[in-house]
């Protein structure tokens, strides 16, 4: 049934941002049918694929595992808040450079991941990449190009390229 | 071909950024999953909680009154579709099947089968109205098991089917008469098996199971319909044909097919599990009820359930050799179990089994069973990863019996061109058992395991690719960019692989060309994004239409410069006299002056080529074995393939990369385990796991460019093949690390603990 809407403030990709949604609507469903924000994607709707990663206060999180009204007051991140009028991420051109998707539909979560542990940790090992998104799941590469892509958008921040 | 040999080209072989990168790394591309239109409402499927029973009633009266709900639609409201089977690229369909899959109508064939399906205003709404559906099921007695169902006294899923015998792949058959779960028998037969196994010094024979499997894509089916008043149906999904499904709505609804438009959107994966219909007949239906475009979306639990995964096979293998490792005969039995309506893909694997050995006497028997599962569908060289397991994990015995490096055991019997496969036919020109020597030479076959309990594996593997039409157009723009529309939903690069052969031609950058994926109303025929054959077919297509192009432009200079198109010539991207040396202009020249000559350029063609070249693999593995866990490590992995031509090799890599570590899973792993009543218990990411980035190495690839002699490119399919060797390799490694045959899949550490157990003669 068709509850009570609650009304909702957040920083959304660094601007004000309101909605109301129903409680038993989950971030991601917030994001994708109510802002209609597609870009953060739907894999699996339980927490187990990593697709609907978004940055949430400085964490990252399955968005699907998070019910929108717990986003009141929180900064959230999501893929379309990551490049800027002056260009791509370096993780986004990475991405590109390194073929690191086929299908793309598991980019935006690697993205949103990848960024928040460049962010902590500049010069990631492989074995550490590889651990930090093991709970981002891709079906067509293999990985290997993704952890490439990783090391390689690392030494583009780093200034080592 | 070595590379010396090589044609020289600008654009092929370089690895441009692909045209739809910056959309897909920003969130912009819009995939089936994420489509929205006005005045849209939410469809859901009511699914069979049995694995086999009779649906004797459907009452949808409690769930109409739910607020919000606006219909219901079962398998009564559909039309019975015809009982025909057609080719869908590498398997085949049969419209009444297809039908009764989308929608039960008498019973229900498996859990997870589709009874009902609902519109509503918004998602949970349609949830809820779903728990308000009386279903009065009769439950019967499934049949879970492939062996088990081809008993004579099993109960029958189909009670009129009957087996039809064949004698290749695709043949129609013959009716054996006889009722039976058994929905078709083929046979492939070369020379004489019985003196083939007399000439043997040693024959191994052994049994090998594997389980149901998934091909795992991210973005679940989704499909939106709209039923206009006019009768006209649109639908944007993400699909891996959208020509093919318009056929089977048109089918299944009886509506003319030139009423169906299907819009590509954006694809989350496939594999082949996504060549089927499945949402798109329910949300047309409400759609047409109601009046609104219906969106549906499956969950995950519903893609484990409610599509089609590749087939649990039970198999036998026998294999014979000389004292000096030739072999001399090869037999086996492969048992598929098609799930709820038959066609699995074992003719597809029997096809593949073998063919890259050189036998005189081979003879496979092939079985096609129905069981209580979901149907079987396409999933990346459909049934060749079961049957080539078997034939890997044999010959590796023999090598071993007859004293052979397992490498050297497969060189000295590698099938060569010219050589007969199992189904007779000639294998032409290919790069077998360059791929065997490359490994052979590569620092992995020379580098040391480093530790007890680690071994290597070596497997290979064919398949054989597909052609199928392909349709194009290109217009051509004054600035010297060309716009290029297909039709050929792209999984994994595929259309800038085309753009990049259209630049080619043109003599201009790939950048310059600007590809896009058209609706089935506004693109000229295309075959299925599957048999991986989309670079392949369109790469014909664009041949096609820029060698008319340059005739066109020629006729233009000549206008130009007074004289005979005949006296124009073009090469390297120019345009010039034949007689007049310091006459010439370039392709980007030559577009500014096109409405001065005669106004816009445009081409379409549509091609049907054959010649898919097929592919050939060996894949080479180090793992430890943990004796105490049965965990397996994948220390070093190195695929060596054999990929024509490669358009972009970065993602001719990457096919080869992801189709391995497919394979891995396939091998370790994945699995659908099933309760004693047909109830798939693991039908979640979490408890299906596919391979994570923890789990794996980097992917090594030797990429050997065999060139296709029958495409213009050289192209030849490269994406499917990669996911077949990884099985053989994994249990011959296993083999060498720790001494145990694994014969059933997947190699979980249970398993691998319970084997190392018996091998050591302890019981507990």
């Amino acid at each position: 049934m068709a509850s009570e809407k609650t009304h909702v403030r957040t920083t959304l990709n660094g601007e004000a941002t309101e909605y109301l949604c129903e409680t038993n609507q989950s971030l991601l469903e917030v994001l994708r049918d109510v802002l209609l924000l597609t870009g953060t994607k739907e894999g699996c709707n339980d927490g187990n694929c990593g697709a609907c990663t978004v940055n949430m206060d400085g964490r990252i999180v399955d968005s699907c595992l998070v019910l929108g009204v717990e986003a009141e007051g929180a900064e959230i991140l999501t893929i379309e808040g990551v490049a800027t009028p002056e260009g791509l991420h370096p993780i986004q051109q990475a991405f590109l450079e390194n073929a690191a998707l086929q299908c793309g539909i598991c980019t935006p979560g690697f993205i949103i991941a990848s960024k928040a542990l460049l962010e902590k940790e500049p010069n990631p090992s492989e074995a550490r990449i590889r651990h930090w998104l093991a709970g981002n799941l891709c079906r067509c590469t293999g990985y290997d190009k993704i952890v490439k892509a990783v090391v390689a958008a690392a030494n583009t921040i780093g200034g080592k390229k | 071909m070595t590379t010396s040999d090589k044609k020289k080209y600008k654009v092929i072989g370089t690895t441009p950024i692909r045209h739809d990168g910056a959309d897909k790394v920003t969130g912009r591309a819009v995939y089936g999953i994420d489509f929205h239109t006005t005045g849209m409402l939410w469809g859901k499927i009511l699914r069979s909680p049995h694995a086999h029973a009779k649906i004797k009633s459907i009452d949808a009266t409690k769930a109409l009154a739910l607020p919000g709900v606006h219909a219901v639609v079962t398998g009564k409201d559909m039309a019975v579709a015809r009982d025909i089977e057609v080719e869908a690229g590498e398997t085949s369909l049969n419209y009444m099947h297809l039908s009764d899959n989308v929608m039960a109508r008498d019973k229900a064939l498996y859990k997870g089968h589709a009874v009902a399906a609902v519109a509503a205003d918004t998602q949970h709404i349609a949830e809820e109205a779903l728990g308000l559906i009386e279903v009065d099921y009769e439950v019967l007695t499934p049949v879970l098991n492939g062996r088990e169902g081809m008993k004579s006294d099993a109960p029958l899923i189909h009670p009129d089917q009957t087996t039809k015998i064949m004698a290749f792949r695709f043949d129609p058959g013959t009716d054996s008469g006889e009722k039976s779960n058994i929905a078709g028998k083929s046979q492939l037969k070369l020379g004489d098996i019985d003196a083939g196994f007399k000439e043997a010094d040693f024959i191994v024979e052994r049994e090998y199971t594997t389980s149901w499997v998934h091909q795992g894509y991210i973005e679940a089916q989704n499909a939106t319909a709209h039923w206009n008043n006019d009768d006209n149906i649109t639908v944007w999904n993400s699909s891996q044909g959208t020509f093919n499904q318009r056929q089977l709505m048109a089918e299944i609804l009886k509506h003319p097919v030139s009423q169906i438009k299907m819009v590509p959107m954006e694809i989350g994966g496939g594999f082949g599990g996504k060549i089927p219909v499945y949402l798109e007949i329910p949300a047309a239906m409400l759609s047409k009820k109601t009046g609104h475009p219906v969106k549906m979306t499956m969950t995950r639990t519903e893609v484990f359930e409610g599509t089609g995964p590749a087939s649990a096979a039970q198999m036998k293998a026998k294999v014979g050799a000389t004292k000096d490792g030739r072999i001399t005969a090869a037999y086996a039995e492969l048992v598929f179990e098609a799930g709820a309506f038959p066609g699995s893909a074992v003719g597809a694997g029997a096809q593949g089994m073998f063919t890259t050995y050189n036998i005189e006497n081979v003879l496979i028997d092939g079985y096609d069973v129905v069981v209580n599962k979901p149907k079987s569908a396409a999933y990346r060289s459909p049934g060749t990863p079961q049957a080539c397991f078997p034939a890997e994990a044999v010959i590796d015995e023999l090598a071993e019996l007859v004293g052979m490096d397992p490498l050297d055991f497969r060189m000295k019997n590698a099938a060569k061109e010219g050589d007969r496969r199992a189904d007779g036919v000639q294998h032409p020109e290919m790069g077998n058992l360059e791929c065997m020597e490359a490994l052979k030479a590569s620092d992995h076959y020379k580098s040391d395991l480093g530790g007890p309990n680690r071994g290597r594996g070596v497997a290979s593997g064919y398949w054989g690719n597909a052609g199928m039409p392909a349709s194009c157009s290109i217009a051509i723009n004054a600035d010297g960019t060309v716009s290029l529309a297909e039709g050929s939903p792209d999984i994994g690069g595929s259309r800038t692989s085309i753009a990049m052969m259209c630049a080619e031609a043109f003599g201009i950058a790939a950048e310059d060309v600007h590809p896009s994926i058209k609706d089935t109303d506004s693109i000229g025929y295309q075959g299925l994004t599957a048999g991986s054959s989309t670079t392949l077919r369109n790469g014909w297509a664009v041949f096609e239409v820029t060698n008319q192009a340059i005739e066109l432009i020629k006729a233009r200079a000549a206008r130009l410069w007074e004289t005979e198109p005949e006296n124009v010539d073009f090469a390297d991207g120019v345009f010039f006299s034949k007689a007049e040396k310091e006459l010439k202009l370039t392709f980007k020249e030559m577009t500014g002056k096109l409405m001065e000559t005669g106004g816009p350029i445009s081409v379409a063609a549509s091609v049907a080529p054959r010649g898919a070249g097929p592919s050939f693999t060996t894949h080479m593995v180090d793992v430890e074995v943990d004796p105490e866990t049965g965990k397996v490590e994948i220390l070093r992995y190195t695929a060596a393939q054999d990929v024509g031509t490669m358009i972009h090799p970065d993602y001719v890599e990457g096919q080869v990369q992801g189709g391995a570590v497919q394979g891995i899973g396939w091998a370790l792993n994945e699995e659908y385990f099933f309760s004693d009543k047909g109830a798939m218990l693991n039908a979640s990411y979490l408890d299906y796991r596919v391979p994570t980035m923890l789990d794996l190495p980097m992917i090594d690839t030797i990429l050997v460019e065999h060139a296709n002699p029958d495409h213009p490119f050289g192209v030849r399919g490269v994406a499917e093949i990669s996911v077949v060797p990884p099985l053989g390799a994994l249990a011959n490694a296993i083999y060498a690390a720790v001494g145990v045959r694994m014969r059933d899949l997947p190699m979980a550490p249970h398993k691998i603990v319970k084997a190392l157990q018996e091998k050591n003669g302890k019981t507990k």
